[in-house]
């Protein structure tokens, strides 16, 4: 199925952003190896718990450094070990929302959400905040704190303050598992369509296989820290059948 | 009641009369003296600990361990071996204290300058550690966020590491001031015993016990509590004030 892949960048588009990493890395006693290409505008990486998919998106955010490896978003190389080059996570064009929202608990929603926009004036500022907050269906949830808001709502606010840089890449560590199904799928859809206006590639991650169905064109199936497959959904969860329909069954 | 009015008048005068001589017998230059060392010291020293303490918790480098190491021996240093230390280096014996002189004019050594030196070096413990105790305790998860959204170390340190380690910040402040207020190895060694350059409220108060003056020690160290406690006063007010309310918002927060 890897194989397979190789061939989907000719029916989509050159400048189409293309995510390719090869990556051998550490974290404790886990030990993450893949090699990849996303060529999709919307990729899940799919796999238990325990599988290196939080590992994979601090790696391709920058957090972490790989022992070796490679990691290029639209030919742009963002880490070689090779010639010791590693961007720093701010200046990649990488977004992550983990799954810990993390808000800067000392700051409103609204100052949480200006936090990446620098040298910007005071009302384009204040345009982009509300832009995002919208997006995010957080407008009225500006002037709180975070420590009044709900696990949902600070994962809304988590995702209007990554996305306010204008990043090329956003990274999803399964993060709306603190939204009910319905607001859940509402934000999915309204994310997906202003992140292809915005030509903004993603990768989530998630252990649920309903949401691999719901928004993947492409998934990449991870396992004890190796790549068990990459391709459409249906295909490669089709592999994945007799463990999801288990699940399916159990849900 | 006629003579309780009259014992409680003349208790208040002598109160009265005790706080007078105590005002007017104070060395009011080795006061203000030791308020202004341990005024620079600590500007001094958070201008210093701050960025050493944010280093020593965010760095990586296996180095760290032995700057860390390096940053407390201070305080296990008895203070007249660092007084010691640094009157030989700081002297005319030494490349350094040569040059410094060459530069200043005058020796580092009994000056003022020099006490600040010594003071530095010796409450530089006592400003580190509660910055990296504070600086620690802060979720790593908010300094990832802080720094995907693109701060560096100076914006990650100013905007999320010393707000949310504010409390540990005062400590830093609180401590190093008492320390130096209170410091007498150092100063002695180093300093010697100069009116109006070097010579602090514990200096004086060893020579007044030296001389017997008993009456007059007793003044020196009631101001020298007075102003220990007036101080933790402050901290633990403060800490207080803003503990509880920031742990009420923390059990409303997990409430909802």
């Amino acid at each position: 199925m890897r194989k397979g892949t190789g061939a989907r960048p000719k029916r989509k588009s050159a400048e189409r952003a293309v995510l390719e990493f090869s990556l051998d890395a550490r974290r404790g006693s886990f030990h993450l190896q893949v090699e990849c290409a996303f060529h999709s505008d919307w990729t899940v990486v799919f796999g238990p718990s325990g599988s290196g998919k939080s590992t994979l998106l601090r790696l391709l955010a920058g957090l972490d450094r790989p022992i070796r490896g490679r990691i290029a978003l639209n030919s742009r190389t963002l880490t070689d070990t090779a010639i010791g080059l590693h961007l720093a996570p701010g200046r990649r064009s990488t977004a992550l929302v983990a799954q810990q929202p993390a808000l800067f608990p000392h700051l409103s929603v609204a100052a949480n959400v200006a936090y990446g926009l620098r040298g910007l004036d005071h009302a384009t500022r204040a345009a982009r905040v509300e832009e995002m907050l919208a997006l995010a269906g957080a407008t009225d949830l500006a002037g709180r704190r975070p420590q009044e808001l709900s696990g949902g709502e600070a994962q809304r606010v988590a995702l209007a303050r990554a996305l306010a840089p204008a990043p090329r890449l956003l990274l999803l560590d399964e993060p709306f598992s603190a939204l009910d199904g319905v607001a859940s799928d509402a934000l999915l859809e309204r994310l997906q369509l202003w992140l292809r206006k915005n030509a903004v590639q993603a990768v989530m991650a998630t252990h649920d296989v309903t949401d691999a169905l719901a928004t993947s064109a492409e998934v990449l199936l991870l396992r004890e820290g190796r790549v068990i497959a990459l391709g459409p959904a249906a295909q490669v969860l089709a592999a994945e059948r007799e463990r999801i329909a288990l699940r399916l069954r159990t849900i | 009641m006629g003579a309780g009015a009259d014992a409680r008048t003349t208790a208040g005068l002598e109160t009265g009369v005790a706080c007078r001589s105590l005002l007017m017998e104070m060395d009011w230059q080795a006061f203000a003296l030791s308020l202004r060392l341990a005024t620079v010291t600590t500007a001094i020293l958070l201008a210093i600990a701050v960025p050493l303490a944010a280093l020593l918790v965010l760095g990586r480098s296996r180095w760290l361990a032995a700057l860390e190491a390096l940053a407390t021996l201070p305080m296990v240093l008895p203070p007249t071996v660092l007084g010691f230390f640094l009157l030989v280096l700081l002297g005319p014996r030494t490349a350094v204290g040569r040059g410094i002189t060459a530069l200043l004019g005058h020796p580092l050594a009994f000056s003022f300058n020099g006490l600040v030196v010594g003071s530095v070096i010796y409450s530089l413990p006592f400003a580190v550690q509660p910055l990296v105790a504070g600086f620690a305790s802060v979720d790593t998860a908010l300094v990832d966020a802080a720094r995907l959204l693109g701060a560096g170390p100076v914006r990650v340190v100013t905007s999320i590491l010393v707000p949310l380690a504010r409390r540990s910040l005062l400590a830093a402040i609180v401590l190093s001031f008492l320390h130096t207020i209170g410091e007498f190895g150092v100063v002695l060694m180093l300093g010697g015993d100069i009116p109006g350059s070097t010579r602090t409220l514990s200096i004086v108060l060893y020579n007044q016990v030296e001389n017997f003056d008993y009456a007059a020690a007793n003044r020196t160290a009631a101001i020298l509590l007075g102003m220990s406690v007036v101080a933790l006063a402050l901290i633990y007010s403060n800490a207080q004030r803003h503990g509880g309310a920031s742990k009420t918002q923390e059990r409303g927060a997990r409430r909802a």
